[in-house]
């Protein structure tokens, strides 16, 4: 065994008795020939000469090494059928320190997983896969892997599989080789002493890669399954080298850490800051309650685009500064534009029912289209304020007072068609006295940053005002209450 | 102060407050908001976000955070929820806390976006395979959504099991006022964690048990949490039941709507009174049954064929009579619709 270092005892990353197993606690569940035994002992071995067996953690899969936590004296998890890439990034990202390993067969890795092994190895994952890929399902009794080879009789493939059936034999290290950023990936077989070494190799410079903080690797071992295949061990491990290996073959598919770009740095926060609540401040649990701030429904409905959402957002932020009870609710649906939008604003003294109005006493229609659909809805004694200098024709709503406010032409000639809604909030301000119109110009003061933006806002708040003070003319359109204009 | 704030950025909120560090999601109308606004806020406070593969890749993403210690969440909507089944099945084997967000939509299939209560048996009920229940926590307002995700978390910890959020998109997209206390949050310590340490080495996270006898006493261990969390978790709210002769019964956005419903029927003569269950399981059956003991008929509203109203019924166990009104496909009853058919209903016994 000359070049060979001899070892006479178990590596120390194994327990020295498998107590989690119920019986047979000194030897294995494995199956004599089997190649997980070896994987195992090469990882184990590897932990320890690293020196990082207290951080390690083994991601059992489902399969065969669903056990693995019966040897491994590591921190263990065992996880869904196909997961353990998924598992296991969380496991690494939470405690980056831990050295974590994803041990997979080819049933896990390379069908029902195949998207968690692909994505863990794109996003660079510092963690280790080691993949051990014997052509067959082992556990559940010998059915198809997507590694079987053509012709290979499995239960699923009784005729061996057909390659017009089932596709060919999937090559998972070439395939992630697609992949920039995994760091290390290579194919090795167990099906001899030589190879059982450079195996091990391979295992030790993976961890040492992640160690290292190295990113992404994955060993795939060819490995022999003397009993599913119904052959003797060391026949098995001859078909591992001599006809497995044809089709898989040995190599290392990448072996440089990939040149990532800068990424964009972001802003680090304390708890406080994140949620918007300034340290030490007094809380004032009380409402107020105001004797110019009103109780109000209003629904608030127009094209995407108006900004009638902002509108209502506006309203029912005056209201909170104002200690009333607010809800806000908007329509949604899919993103998409020039769609129609509206919502509903509750301003309220009282806690607040439903946030759905059926019935609001004031309607805000911002086209022609809304005006139609809600105008009939408004509750009795209601008020529409409409996006206009008058009515379409034919239009009647008896039931409520009808304001027309040309709030899109009165923002053009500000300059800006995108304060119509400004415009329009001003006017039922006003309109209704709900709240006091300084309560609009100091929560604009909060929430535009954009100096040229806010002035523009301001104006469009007085225009709005001015508009119904001085261009409502009382009484002008006669209709059944006597109020209308 | 109270801020004004949308009913699925609350939820994020509630989850930094709480302390968690981890969120692992996939995008999906109407629960995406709840993503991205943990895309922004989570990785500000030092935590983890990542946006998976899928909503099988969260899961179990959230499985492996949750197994390494960290309080961790993940939010989606009814087909992501049916996706994420599996892996909450095996965080509930293995006795990981996590929490859960379901903002309901129209189904089945791919349905529509609009709010639903119709997962009530998947989330409520179990969902996946096993004998295991999920902590379900149904918020009503914004307030809610935040003040019930701390609690979330705290009741995951505190039993080693998934807690789920179950709301929709009405509650998810409303503006209302939040007031935040700040507070400083105690997690508790989880010497049973894998945390890639010496002293975590021993431990072992799984839910795997092959002997029967074995799995038995492991379902037997879950159970009594369960019967604990019966006695101890239930959660519910009250309005105008003390002399009502109609107890109106719903959950989340219903039950702002039942509320409306009862101050309009009262208006109108009708003594009626609004039930909220808060917790969804456990089921407050016993409050419900002390509260109904004197109406004269209870109805069960939700978006949904009538899921809920088997509970309802089970804690009345025939005690009074039960109705059941709902509406599906994302139409929310309107205040006046229950009125009506509270009054149709109470006309038909007289």
């Amino acid at each position: 065994m000359e070049g060979y270092q001899v070892i006479h005892e178990k590596s120390p990353a194994f327990y020295t008795r498998y107590e989690r197993k119920a019986e047979m606690q000194n030897q294995t569940h494995y199956c004599p020939g089997c190649g997980h035994g070896v994987v195992h002992k090469l990882i184990a071995e590897a932990l320890t000469e690293l020196g990082v067996q207290d951080r390690a953690v083994l991601v059992s899969p489902v399969g065969c090494s669903v056990f693995a936590y019966y040897y491994f004296d590591v921190g263990n998890v065992q996880v869904a059928h196909g997961r353990a890439p998924a598992a296991a990034t969380a496991l690494k990202r939470a405690n980056p320190e831990s050295i974590v390993m994803a041990y997979q067969g080819d049933g896990d890795l390379a069908a029902i997983g195949t998207a968690e092994i692909i994505h863990a190895a794109n996003r660079g994952e510092n963690i280790c896969v080691f993949f051990v890929n014997n052509s067959i399902y082992g556990m559940t009794g010998g059915q198809m892997a997507p590694t079987t080879l053509v012709g290979q009789r499995s239960t699923t493939s009784p005729w061996g599989r057909r390659s017009h059936n089932e596709g060919l034999p999937i090559h998972v290290c070439e395939l992630l080789a697609a992949l920039e950023t995994p760091t290390y990936l290579e194919r090795v077989s167990l099906h001899d002493m030589k190879n059982i070494m450079k195996a091990k190799k391979a295992v030790k410079k993976a961890l040492q890669i992640q160690k290292d903080g190295g990113g992404f690797s994955l060993v795939e071992f060819l490995s022999p399954c003397p009993t599913i295949m119904k052959m003797d061990p060391v026949v098995c491990r001859k078909w591992v080298g001599e006809t497995l290996m044809k089709t898989f073959p040995l190599g290392v598919f990448r072996d440089h850490k990939p040149e990532l770009p800068v990424d964009a740095k972001f802003p680090h926060k304390t708890i406080a800051e994140a949620l918007e609540v300034a340290d030490g401040q007094t809380v004032d649990l009380v409402p107020r309650r105001h004797h110019h701030c009103r109780d109000l429904t209003v629904k608030m409905a127009g094209f995407g685009g108006q900004g009638i959402l902002l509108m209502g957002q506006l309203l029912a932020e005056m209201g909170l500064r104002e200690q009333m009870e607010v809800s806000w609710l908007p329509s949604y649906g899919p993103e998409m534009r020039s769609g129609s939008a509206h919502c509903h604003v509750i301003l309220s003294h009282d806690r607040i029912g439903s946030p759905l109005l059926s019935q609001p006493e004031v309607l805000v229609a911002m086209n022609e289209l809304s005006l139609h659909k809600f105008g009939p809805t408004v509750a009795s004694g209601g008020l529409i304020l409409y996006n206009s200098t008058k009515l379409p024709e034919g239009f009647s709503a008896p039931q409520a007072r009808v304001v027309c406010v040309p709030a899109s032409e009165i923002a053009d000639t500000m300059g800006s068609a995108k304060v119509a809604n400004v415009v329009m909030l001003a006017a039922l301000l006003e309109e209704t006295e709900c709240l006091p119109t300084e309560s609009a110009i100091a929560v604009l003061e909060e929430t535009v940053k954009n100096p040229k933006l806010l002035e523009l806002d301001k104006q469009a708040i007085a225009a709005g005002r001015d508009y119904v003070d001085t261009q409502i003319e009382v009484g002008a359109v006669s209709q059944p209450d006597g109020y209308s204009y | 102060m109270r801020q004004l704030c949308k009913g699925n950025v609350a939820i994020v909120k509630g989850a930094v407050l709480a302390g968690c560090k981890a969120f692992y999601g996939y995008p999906i109308t109407p629960a995406s908001e709840i993503a991205e606004y943990a895309a922004l806020l989570i990785p500000e406070v030092g935590g983890t976000f990542l946006q998976a593969e899928s909503e099988v890749a969260a899961i179990n993403m959230v499985y492996g955070a949750s197994s390494a210690g960290q309080r961790v969440m993940s939010a989606s909507s009814g087909p992501g929820l049916s996706l994420m089944q599996e892996g909450i099945s095996y965080m509930a084997g293995a006795e990981l806390p996590g929490v859960i967000v379901d903002v309901v939509r129209g189904g089945p299939g791919l349905g529509n976006i609009a709010p639903e209560q119709s997962d009530y048996f998947a989330i409520v009920k179990g969902g996946g395979h096993g004998c295991y229940r999920n902590l379900v926590l149904a918020p009503s307002s914004v307030q809610e959504m935040f003040d019930l995700t701390v609690l979330a978390f705290e009741l995951a910890d505190r039993y080693r099991n998934p807690a789920v959020i179950m709301t929709d998109g009405f509650v998810g997209q409303m503006m209302e006022p939040l007031e935040i206390k700040m507070r400083d949050i105690v997690q508790p310590e989880k010497d049973w964690a894998v945390k890639g340490t010496a002293e975590s080495k021993k431990n072992m996270i799984s839910s795997i048990v092959l002997e029967p006898d074995a799995l038995e006493e492991h379902v037997r261990k879950l159970e009594a949490k369960y019967q604990l969390a019966q006695e101890l978790e239930s959660r519910y709210e009250n309005y105008l039941t003390e002399d009502a002769d109609i107890l109106l019964v719903g959950f989340g956005i219903v039950s702002r709507v039942l509320r409306s419903a009862v101050d309009q029927l009262r208006a109108q003569g009708m003594k009626a009174g609004l039930f909220r269950p808060i917790t969804l399981w456990p089921f407050p059956s016993r409050e419900l049954c002390e509260t109904a003991k004197h109406v004269k008929q209870v109805l069960a509203v939700e978006l949904s064929t009538g899921m809920m109203v088997e509970d309802v019924k089970l804690a009345l166990n025939g005690s009074v009579p039960v109705e059941y009104y709902g509406r599906v496909g994302g139409n929310v009853p309107m205040t006046e619709e229950i009125t009506a058919q509270v009054f149709a209903r109470m006309a038909a016994h007289v």
